[in-house]
């Protein structure tokens, strides 16, 4: 999906995660998951690095879709589709 | 012919139902021996966010690790006198433990303590208190808590908290995907 595709995208759920570090991001990600229903897309904003990659592998695990990420100044955000 | 093909789908029936009793299970089982706080906080890292990966998370406590998880406000009952040396001289809980490098008589852990505010990195205690949220199981090894002096009575209250020997970790840990040595 490109960067343009993904700003567009209006998300269901968003989770500011911004406010902690490694695991942090990745638990609260595994917890608004469940509140959404399959096929819901969910924005994860993150300002730790290491979340850029275990996102994409919890998703690939959890057979959720990993759209792709948008870099903003200071964070990220990672967009999802739940399985 | 016909005969044949059943054989082999037999045979293959067989070789699939012995693959499934040797399967691992997402989980991961863990060795806490260390009792300095870098390790300890590794050892918690690793466990929470394997709960995140959606697995099935098994610590094992034993040796230096089990002081961390004494409770500074509980007072052991009756010991014996060497007991009760040797559990004063071991740190009393997450607030005592020290850095296994670059501690320079608390200087470095301060430190590493004011960074990991400052970078939003959880706390021991945290760490400690969503691993219980998250259903970590926490085994207390029996045989080394009461060696280093140690009693049940002055544990910290954890929701899935229990008592086994070196048994039950090797149960866990054979049907485990993950087993780690901290």
């Amino acid at each position: 999906m490109s960067q343009e595709e993904l700003v567009a995208i209006q998300a269901d759920k968003v989770v500011d995660a911004r406010g902690t570090a490694c695991p942090g991001p990745l638990l609260a990600a595994k917890k608004a998951i469940a509140e959404i229903t399959s096929g819901q897309v969910m924005e994860v904003l993150s300002a730790d690095e290491g979340t850029k990659k275990d996102i994409p592998k919890w998703a690939t695990k959890k057979n959720h879709e990993y759209m792709g990420t948008v870099e903003e100044s200071g964070f990220f955000k990672i967009y999802l589709r739940k399985a | 012919m016909e005969l044949v093909a059943e054989e082999k789908i037999l045979e293959l029936e067989r070789r699939i139902k012995q693959l499934e009793a040797t399967k691992k299970k997402d989980q991961l089982s863990m060795v806490v021996f260390s009792g300095e706080l870098d390790k300890l906080l590794a050892a918690m890292i690793i466990a929470t966010g394997a709960t995140a990966m959606d697995m099935e998370v098994k610590l094992f406590f034993t040796f230096w690790a089990i002081s961390a998880l004494r409770d500074k406000e509980k007072r052991a009952k009756k010991k014996e006198l060497t007991s009760k040396m040797f559990g004063a001289m071991l740190p009393k809980g997450t607030s005592d433990v020290k850095l296994s490098k670059m501690n320079m008589a608390g200087a470095g852990l301060s430190m590493l303590k004011s960074l990991m505010k400052k970078k939003n990195v959880a706390s021991l205690d945290d760490l400690l208190k969503t691993a219980g949220e998250l259903g970590v199981e926490i085994n207390i090894c029996e045989m080394s808590m009461d060696l280093m002096g140690l009693s049940k009575d002055e544990m910290i209250d954890y929701p899935d908290l229990n008592y086994c020997g070196v048994g039950t970790y090797l149960a866990d840990a054979e049907e485990s995907a993950i087993q780690l040595f901290i």
